[in-house]
């Protein structure tokens, strides 16, 4: 073994550990809405460029919003982040130049608040409930929620570190279901991913996330999902450098353009 | 029970015939490139040629005509291989090494050991049983290689150019190590060392280009070389040409005077050879002796012995430095050979 | 420069120096900031809760077996890689490199169309009673499918280093090519074995996306070390940086303790009999 490949070995054990915790980083697919919608906006002509740091489920909603926003008010440029909530927050707090945040659930959202990097008050502007997947044929014959409970019937849900899992575990105590699932996922796609591809009978994710998973997946409505109704929150942050435009952004996405749009992927209203 | 070869490979212009007795050690001289590995490699199954048969002591070791497809592998064909690199296993000791014949043909660890000894002793190595490979030096290395390859009892012993990697003190040794080992056995030796051939071989053959271009008993090929290159080996200068009354007239027109024995008529093969202390060297066309000399331009200069030698025009002559020094001598002068024509031997190609 | 006595000519530019220090300071100063971010005083209780704890030795469990198994099938692969010349030779070491440089969540993609439930084989093996998916066996394969890379990598280029001329000489001794394999060509390249088998490891250890994609993520079964950090960064963020540094300490130890070893790989005598 002479000294070079020592460290050419290294360098591939380095190169190993990195490779390993890299390829996490999978959202939903792109879905870019470009047609542009009737109706002018009260509000006066703002310009510029704002950055929205928003929840990885707000993807197709907000990426429809954006671009008919900068239809109707020509100058402006609205650039999108999309992450996990909770990754957005620590690069809001590590300094990342974010002008407005769309949180998934209110715990974020406060801890930027408490963060005091946020400029007034959050506006609820959707909400979202929990809603079962299964594969288009529905192998396992799922129509309610004690379903998911049968013995031999494969379940993927959140891990409870996760919103959705949080959701989960608050809707099985309400339902007085104990779940026993084959996998807990860090993230919704992961879920979606299982059921889509027939590995699991059924995961629990939100009722967006299956509207927008489109025919890969089939959604069954339960009555416990309204024991965990999540809300989503949006504000203006307070290191931004444009506040008139966020705050303009914000008012398109809580009004009623915003609502319809929203509404058509499956949130619910506040 | 002989050992016959036959075998052709044209990707390296390879065609070769020969045979060797049940006791008898043959020498290959050859330039390099002339495909001398190319045979011990045939001869082992480590390489496959176009076509061609071979058989050791009544087995078929291959067989490529179209309706046999003979071909055995290695390890069947008892043909063990020394090269110059004694290429011991690293991480076997001495003793092992000798012993992995052995062991591999069935032996037991006890009796291949037994084997091992024996051969190890018969090397002068015994004391070297317990060593690994990385603390020996060259020349003790090639010894318990040469123990190994014996251990193995093969039938066809082949040597590539065995002491080729020696030191001049450790090649002598191993010269006589291998001349004790070799009496009897059946072997062929790749060689660039003319004493090898004298010593070891009972019959020397010449491969030039991947073919045989002279064979023959040691020393009638030392005394009467038909090839340029055993005649450079043997030390004499070669002529090759037409036989004509006056001697032999290369195909360039120049006639090497000489004597013959009487039994070659004008018109044939013939070659002229003569040693270069028979050839002087001069600055202008001596006057009064009109044979054999010839302007040649000089190649290289170099000491050879207590003489300096001259190479010019493929020929070469041996003077004495003195002469060297009031001559002048250079690479690149255009100056005359002179040979006495009592001292070229002509006979045929 | 003063230079040590005894030490000869490099050949190395002093400006090259210079560089150097750079890279190793740009790969080390992200692990100094990880190990700065340590909550020291609950780091023991952090790293030894139970969840931590079963996913250690779950990843050490695992990893041991992806790295058995990246014997098995490598050490072949990287015989015929590197010693029989044949058609599309070229074609497969293209393909059994291609883990290297795929997104390891495009190798769990693949790895489910092939083991999934509704896989290639996955429909055969689940009618013959074989479930991988949601299985540790999954992890298993994962982090094999990765890792396999490494060892046939290092393994060839022992064996093309070695070259064949000891082989050859061990066959005319009359050995036949198993016992070949077994007592000379396997001693002669153990060391980029070794070295191979400690890379195929430290990769499994360190392997997320493709177990993520193929096996899901429960405790005990298929949440390894890597997933548990990924989970816990979600909640508790000291949590997954104690869990980092053990993963990293975890893979130092490896790698640390294998090159250890002497220079030359000589197995002990016996070992091969």
């Amino acid at each position: 073994m002479s000294i070079p490949r020592k460290h050419f070995a290294a360098l591939l054990v380095a190169g190993a550990l990195t490779a390993g915790l890299a390829g996490c980083a999978s959202g939903p697919p792109v879905a870019t809405g470009t047609a542009s919608s009737p109706g002018a906006s009260e509000t006066p002509k703002p310009s510029g460029t704002i950055t929205v740091f928003a929840a990885a489920s707000l993807k197709p909603t907000f990426t429809r919003l954006a671009s008919d926003f900068e239809a109707k008010n020509p100058g402006t440029k609205i650039t999108l982040n999309f992450a996990g909530s909770s990754d957005l927050v620590t690069q809001i707090t590590q300094g990342a130049p974010a002008d407005v945040f769309a949180s998934a659930d209110t715990k974020n959202m406060t801890k930027l608040t408490d963060a005091k990097l946020v400029d007034g008050a959050p506006a609820n502007f959707a909400t979202n409930v929990l809603e079962i997947a299964v594969p288009p044929s529905n192998p396992a014959s799922i129509s309610s929620f004690a379903d998911l409970a049968r013995p031999g019937v494969k379940v993927v849900v959140c891990a409870p570190q996760v919103p959705c899992g949080a959701a989960t575990v608050t809707v099985e105590k309400a339902a007085g279901t104990t779940l026993a699932p084959v996998s807990e996922e860090s993230s919704v796609t992961d879920v979606l991913g299982k059921v889509s591809a027939g590995e699991a009978d059924a995961g629990l994710v939100y009722v967006t996330d299956i509207k927008n998973a489109g025919d890969k997946v089939k959604g069954i409505p339960f009555a416990e999902s309204d024991q965990a109704v999540n809300t989503y929150p949006i504000a203006t942050v307070g290191t931004g450098k444009n506040k008139e435009l966020a705050a303009a952004f914000i008012a398109t996405v809580t009004g009623s353009e915003g609502k319809k749009v929203l509404s058509a992927a499956g949130f619910g209203t506040p | 029970m002989t050992f016959q070869l036959d075998a052709t490979l044209a990707a390296r212009g390879f065609e070769v015939s020969l045979s060797l007795g049940p006791a008898e050690t043959i020498a290959i001289l050859g330039p390099n490139g002339a495909g001398k590995s190319t045979l011990l490699a045939i001869i082992s199954g480590l390489l496959r040629p176009d076509s061609g048969k071979a058989v050791l002591g009544g087995r078929v070791l291959f067989d490529l005509a179209a309706d046999k497809n003979i071909w055995r592998a290695p390890h069947t064909r008892g043909t063990a291989l020394l090269a110059q690199e004694a290429l011991l296993f690293p991480h076997l000791s001495a003793l092992d090494n000798v012993a992995f014949g052995p062991r591999s043909a069935g032996a037991s660890g006890a009796a291949a050991r037994e084997t091992a000894m024996h051969w190890l002793t018969e090397v002068d190595a015994g004391d070297l049983a317990a060593r690994r490979p990385g603390q020996l030096s060259g020349g003790q290395a090639q010894r318990v290689a040469v123990a190994r390859a014996l251990a193995a009892d093969p039938e066809l012993l082949l040597l590539d150019e065995p002491m080729a990697a020696l030191d001049v003190h450790a090649a002598p040794l191993l010269r006589r190590l291998l001349k004790r080992v070799l009496a009897g056995r059946r072997a062929i030796i790749i060689t660039h060392d003319i004493l090898d051939a004298l010593m070891l071989a009972d019959r020397v053959i010449v491969l030039e280009d991947g073919r045989i271009s002279e064979a023959g008993p040691t020393r009638d090929v030392l005394e009467k070389p038909r090839s340029r290159f055993a005649a450079g080996l043997a030390g004499l200068n070669l002529v090759a040409g037409t036989v004509s009354d006056a001697g032999v007239t290369t195909a360039e027109g120049m006639v090497v005077a000489g004597h013959h024995d009487g039994t070659l008529g004008p018109g044939q093969d013939g070659v002229a050879v003569f040693p270069p202390s028979a050839v002087s060297v001069f600055l202008t066309e001596e006057h009064g002796s009109p044979r054999n000399s010839f302007p040649v331009r000089i190649t290289d200069l170099e000491p050879h012995g207590d003489q300096i030698r001259v190479h010019a025009g493929g020929l070469s002559a041996d003077i004495t430095p003195a002469a060297s020094a009031d001559l002048g001598l250079a690479p690149g002068m255009t100056v005359y050979f002179v040979i006495k024509a009592a001292a070229v031997a002509i006979y045929p190609a | 420069m003063n230079r040590r006595s005894g030490t000869g000519y490099t050949g190395i530019p002093p400006w090259i120096y210079a560089i150097a220090a750079a890279g190793a300071v740009f790969v080390l100063l992200p692990l100094v900031a990880m190990v700065a971010k340590v909550n020291w005083p609950q780091f023991i209780p952090l790293i030894t809760s139970e969840s931590s704890l079963t996913a250690l030795g779950l990843s050490l469990r695992t990893s041991a077996a992806s790295t058995a198994a990246c014997i098995v099938l490598g050490v072949p692969l990287a015989l015929v890689l590197a010693r029989s010349p044949f058609p599309g030779q070229r074609l497969l070491r293209a393909f059994v490199l291609l883990p290297l440089v795929l997104p390891p969540v495009v190798g769990g993609i693949a790895l489910l169309y092939t083991f999934g439930r509704q896989g290639l084989l996955g429909r055969s093996l689940e009618l013959a009673g074989i479930q991988i998916a949601f299985s540790t066996t999954a992890v298993v394969l994962a982090q094999t499918f990765v890792a396999l890379p490494f060892l046939v990598v290092s393994l060839e280029g022992a064996l093309r280093t070695a070259g064949n001329k000891y082989e050859a000489v061990a066959a005319t001794l009359g050995a036949r090519p198993s016992t070949v394999l077994r007592r000379v060509t396997i001693p002669l390249v153990l060391p980029g074995l070794a070295s191979g088998a400690v890379l195929s490891f430290a990769r499994s250890l360190g392997e997320f996306g493709a177990t993520l994609t193929f096996a899901g993520s429960l405790q005990g079964v298929t949440r390894t070390l890597p997933l548990e950090i990924y989970l816990q960064r979600e909640t508790d963020a000291d949590a997954a940086v104690a869990l980092s540094l053990l993963l990293v300490a975890v893979a130092v130890a490896v790698v640390g303790l294998s090159y250890r070893r002497p220079r030359v790989g000589v197995a002990p005598e016996g070992v091969f009999r």
